[in-house]
């Protein structure tokens, strides 16, 4: 079982390479079979299982076997995870550096 | 499982102020300026704001939310340069149980019309870190996914 700090580590090794963010972008129009990955990324089909592995033990993407294709898609709570977790304090900040704004401007407004 | 989850995270916003350097470092300086802007207007009540800004010196700010949870910042000042700099040393804390602690810089460049801030927050989250109602749902989520992931 993951920790959470293994979770969010893994979900931005996964993303930190930028094959596999083309390969999460491509996935996000719709599920591809693996083997069809390959050839627009100008890779080895080696080259993608390895990527996917990686992007499946982050959560990000799923893959599985219909028949004789496997096929892989994305799995949105992966990404929302990672989102979710950079923006909380982010946005906390942004709201306050907001309101100093506002500040800032009603006391420029005074004089 | 025992193990403490540290994450961490910097980010950094930049604004623009049109406004002097001296009057952005006053609203970091000022407690009555400080307190506006930085602990009210969250849709939580600002039980207690105290501050001492001087090197070494404190801040304090205690804000209870809607949902009952009370949130927590201890803030010591690191580095004070009059007009130019301020860093400060901050643990966040719900309910008495800390979360997390950071290192925030606010710089501040006069740039013709007005003033460029950067600001830049260095964190450590520790476990628990989501805050025991906040994103408790998403986490948990994600952990049962997993877990049915790795029994298939």
């Amino acid at each position: 079982m993951l920790t959470q700090r293994a979770a969010v580590d893994r979900v931005f090794h996964a993303l930190g390479d930028p094959t596999r963010r083309a390969i999460v972008e491509k996935l996000s129009e719709g599920p591809v079979s693996v083997s069809s990955l390959a050839q627009p990324l100008d890779i080895t089909l080696a080259a993608v299982v390895q990527h996917l592995q990686i992007l499946e033990a982050s959560g990000l993407v799923q893959t599985e076997k219909v028949g004789r294709v496997r096929t892989c898609h994305i799995e949105p709570k992966g990404l929302s995870v990672a989102e979710r977790w950079i923006n909380e304090r982010r946005t906390l900040w942004e709201r306050r550096l907001d309101r100093l704004g506002k500040l800032l401007a009603e006391d420029a407004d005074e004089k | 499982m025992s193990e403490t989850a540290v994450v961490h995270s910097t980010f950094v916003i930049e604004r623009n102020f049109p406004v002097p350097p001296e009057r952005v470092f006053a609203a970091l300086s000022d407690p009555a300026k400080k307190r506006r802007w930085f602990a009210e207007g969250e849709g939580s009540t600002t039980e207690s704001f105290e501050m001492d800004f001087r090197v070494g010196g404190t801040e304090r700010t205690v804000r209870r939310a809607k949902n009952g949870l009370a949130f927590t910042n201890d803030t010591v000042f690191r580095d004070i340069v009059s007009g130019t700099r301020v860093v400060i040393a901050y643990n966040m804390s719900v309910n008495d149980r800390r979360i997390s602690s950071s290192l925030i810089t606010y710089e501040l460049f006069a740039n013709g019309k007005g003033t460029d801030l950067i600001f830049t927050e260095q964190a450590a989250f520790f476990e628990g870190a989501d805050g025991p109602k906040i994103r408790e749902e998403g986490w948990s989520k994600l952990l049962d996914w997993l877990g049915n992931y790795l029994a298939n």
